[in-house]
């Protein structure tokens, strides 16, 4: 075996009472992918970022290519030719492609030498690798997929040769995802190390060389990629068996319980971001929305929610409702059965700083039945709390504990208790697992499913097209405000939906 | 886990911030030639060592409590209501009108009354800045501290165009009807036959503000309105979500937290001065920022706050009537206590957060082992 590209010896790290990492060797052969894969919070963030000098590791070592090395701070890892792609891209929007790369990164006082020297590197890399860009559009004009190969080329230019990517897929289409892993498979050729931190298996087995799995801040295992399952994988981060599927009977349709007729949306800046969508959801049915992040569907479910105001036609069990904003508010929608787990459970699902019990009155605190005259029933909020943590398996069940301190997961179980709880018509639900660990996505999906075999009409909105695909009884995609178009689950495929996301109908692209 | 137990929120880190401009004062008034440890003898004797030093005391104290409970129910909404000092200069003006409207016969009719005339006076001087800020997003910071003095000019005018009997040299209203005089704590006291200095013009006010920072308490964590405001005040986005209405709230909270800063007129317009004097807040509005920071804009903290400052006003007066310390030290040593406690309070909280940490870190590892 070769000297390793990276190894860590004994790496721990606390944050006050959580031990985040805990003993954690690996070593990382030059010119491989390696996978590490664990549950959120299972401490993959954390060591990467020991790794790229943001935090000081409490104990252990890190040797780059067989050198002891310190990494005091980003600088270092720079230097010692580590590059890292972040989920969320550090890139300034209104800056051109070739601004972006030399940023930070600029030799001398002036800025024009170091931009030729770039535009002349940049061509050379591009030649090398593939990774054609033009350096002159600016890049808010550019897609995601485009801007995260953006990002590479910022780590390359840098003169790295082991790149670090955290979860680059979360905001790219099937497709782009595709062109992604292209990229890294002709980087590994070019003998680049690269380091994928991803949550999803299937990443995993299509790509890379050598997978660990973290659990709890313990690395449990560091296997071939060729020699395991995904199965196997799902239990190594989980400690348990998990069942991957969603277990449901053929959903049993029933009446129209929400029916959208061309409805509009304009944004705070008078951009319009859902263009006359229609369509409608029945008692009985789970209705998937797919769609990249950005499409419309965050706004779509703002206005059904009843916190934005758009145009069109709503009618809610057969009755139509108020869209301009005037006379109805998210608490009138709650009256009309709707209830919603929003899509960003930290922002607006939950108050952190607020307890579990207040955080289970949320939105229902002017119940009656949580009212004592003019006052609130503070002690039946919290005995009601307790009863729901009981039946949603939320851990620690602790009602006095702040939303803040609970698991993603958790905080998840949270909220779908208080929305579910209320025996709704209809559930908006939106990413119902992002953030959320494997075993407790098992259990989400489980309550999604009772509810709609209750008779309940469900909008699930997600961009984890797996999700979408084992949940959904129908499946509508949506792009750019519109929606592409409606497949039923057993009747398409990743690459049909993926295309769809990508705003192709399978006939253009054909 | 919370970072450390809720004593050592609420309690250490006041004291310890405390302890910390206590000692910096005494190396000024060290750096002056004085003797620190007798000049806090003189404020401790002046403001605790009497019943006349703790009359002062509570009065002082009064205004304090009803201008931080102004800032912290705003507070709570993540509003900074900055216009304390005009809400409650503004609320003098609506005791003094509702005093001098009628020959009160007792003051249990013009108690109620005045209490109305400040509350919605002081309430109207912060709907403006708080409805600019609802509908049209002027920032509240700017426009109430602007508001402060349109509120001084306005009194000024008031006083010497109307208000003022004709034939009066200084520039005061008229002095309220004997009916509305109020009772003061000594005149109460004597009922139950305890002793109470005369002087001091503390009076039933204090009860009232006891009075109102139960019911801020009660308002904030006991109705579905403090429950709004509150998480308002944490998180818009939720808010929204959960069909709270910004606008709402920003008006309700601002109108009762100019209404409290407007009740403080009770206690000095017509419980001291017993007719509108010009500048009858005294800074009060501001200090009202500092002992809501200090009372972590809690109604408890926020007595305690306010006790220790009227203990510093009435103090620093005394320490300047028996040495040769200037007032102008006084003014050094509140700031001293108000940086300490409000601005630089992440400078002592870091450290102790860090060290319960660290312990509960030794306590959980050590059984493990």
């Amino acid at each position: 075996m070769s000297t390793a590209a990276i190894e860590l010896k004994g790496i721990s790290k606390a944050f006050g009472p959580v031990q985040a990492n805990k003993d954690i060797s690996i070593s990382v052969q030059p010119g491989t992918i390696h996978g590490i894969i664990g549950e959120n919070g299972a401490g993959k963030s954390t060591l990467m970022s020991i790794l790229y000098g943001f935090y000081k590791a409490d104990a252990g070592e890190i040797f780059i290519r067989g050198q002891k090395t310190s990494i005091p701070d980003s600088q270092a890892a720079i230097a010692a030719g580590i590059g890292m792609v972040f989920q969320h891209f550090k890139l300034v929007e209104n800056f051109t492609v070739l601004e972006n790369i030399i940023l930070g990164a600029e030799d001398g006082g002036f800025l024009k030498p170091s931009l030729a020297k770039a535009r002349k590197l940049l061509k050379e890399l591009a030649d090398d690798y593939g990774l054609s860009v033009d350096p002159d559009a600016k890049v808010e004009a550019l897609s995601v997929g485009y801007q995260q190969r953006i990002e590479i080329l910022k780590a390359l230019y840098r003169q790295a040769d082991i790149l670090i990517l955290d979860e680059p897929t979360g905001v790219l289409t099937p497709a782009e995802a595709d062109q992604l892993f292209r990229i890294l498979g002709r980087l590994r050729e070019e003998g680049k190390t690269i380091i994928l931190i991803t949550h999803k298996l299937r990443e995993i087995m299509d790509i890379t060389d050598t997978v660990s799995v973290m659990r709890r801040g313990e690395m449990t295992a560091t296997v071939k990629t060729a020699a395991t399952s995904p199965t196997e994988l799902a239990e190594l981060m989980v400690g348990r068996k998990v069942l991957l599927r969603v277990d449901k009977k053929p959903a049993t349709p029933g009446a129209p319980v929400l029916k959208v007729d061309n409805l509009r949306v304009v944004d705070n800046k008078g951009v319009e971001r859902v263009k006359g969508i229609s369509f409608e959801v029945r008692a009985g049915e789970i209705l998937g929305l797919a769609g990249v992040a950005g499409n419309g569907q965050s706004e779509l479910l703002e206005v059904l929610g009843g916190y934005r105001a758009a145009t069109g036609q709503i009618v809610m069990n057969n009755e139509e409702i108020d869209l301009t904003g005037a006379k109805s508010d998210g608490q009138s929608r709650r009256a009309r059965g709707i209830a919603h787990v929003p899509e960003d459970r930290q922002r607006e699902g939950l108050i952190m700083d607020f307890m579990a019990w207040e955080n289970t009155a949320f939105g229902y605190h002017k119940d009656n039945r949580y009212k004592k005259g003019v006052l609130s029933d503070n002690a039946s909020i919290r005995g009601d709390t307790e009863e729901k943590m009981e039946r949603f398996d939320v851990r620690p069940p602790n009602p006095k504990l702040s939303a803040k301190n609970f698991s993603g997961g958790n905080q998840q179980k949270i909220v779908l208790a208080r929305e579910i709880e209320r025996n709704p018509d209809l559930l908006l639900i939106g990413q119902p697992t992002r953030g959320v660990d494997i075993g407790a996505i098992e259990f989400i999906h489980q309550q999604i499913v009772a509810l709609r075999d209750q008779g309940k009409a469900i909008l699930l909105v997600s961009v984890e097209l797996d999700e979408i695909m084992s949940l959904s009884d129908r499946i509508a995609v949506m792009f750019d405000g519109h929606i592409m178009g409606e497949r039923q689950p057993d009747q398409t495929d990743e690459k049909e939906l993926g295309l769809l996301m990508a705003g192709l109908t399978p006939e253009a692209a054909e | 886990m919370d970072k450390m137990p809720r004593w050592a929120d609420v309690l250490l880190i006041p004291l310890i911030s405390l302890l910390l401009a206590a000692i910096l004062s005494a190396l000024v008034i060290l750096a002056i030639g004085e003797n620190p440890v007798e000049a806090l003898g003189y404020m401790v004797e002046g403001a605790l060592g009497s019943t006349y030093g703790w009359g002062y005391t509570l009065y002082y104290a009064t205004n304090f409590i009803f201008t931080g409970l102004a800032v912290a129910i705003a507070f709570h909404a993540s509003l900074f209501n900055i216009g304390g000092e005009g809400q409650a200069t503004l609320g003098g003006l609506g005791v003094a009108l509702v005093c001098l409207a009628l020959p009160w016969p007792h003051w249990t009719l013009a108690l109620p009354a005045a209490v109305i005339g400040g509350a919605a006076f002081g309430a109207f001087w912060a709907a403006i800045p708080a409805y600019l800020q609802a509908k049209r997003g002027s920032h509240i910071v700017i426009t109430t501290i602007m508001f402060n003095y349109i509120a001084f000019a306005l009194i000024i005018y008031l006083l010497n165009n109307g208000l003022k009997p004709i034939g009066q040299m200084e520039s005061s209203s008229a002095r309220f009807p004997e009916g509305a005089a109020l009772p003061t704590l000594h005149e109460m006291l004597a009922v139950v036959g305890i002793p109470f200095s005369k002087a001091p013009p503390v009076n039933i006010s204090l009860f009232l503000a006891l009075a109102a920072a139960w019911g801020v308490w009660l308002l904030l964590w006991r109705t579905p309105l403090g429950f709004e405001i509150r998480a308002f005040g944490k998180s818009e986005p939720a808010g929204r979500y959960a069909g709270i209405s910004p606008t709402k709230i920003i008006m309700i909270t601002m109108l009762i937290s100019g209404g409290l800063a407007g009740l403080m007129a009770i206690n000095t317009v017509m419980g001291e001065a017993e007719r509108l004097v010009n500048n009858s807040v005294q800074n009060a509005g501001f200090i009202g920022i500092a002992v809501a920071l200090m009372g972590r804009s809690h109604p408890v903290g926020i007595l305690i706050a306010g006790l220790l400052f009227g203990f510093l006003v009435q103090g620093g007066a005394e320490l300047a009537f028996w040495t040769s310390i200037p007032t102008e030290l006084i003014i050094v040593i509140q700031a001293l206590v108000i940086l300490f406690t409000g601005a630089l309070d992440n400078m002592v909280r870091m450290p102790v957060e860090a060290l319960f940490s660290r312990r509960r870190l030794a306590a959980k590892a050590t059984p493990a082992e």
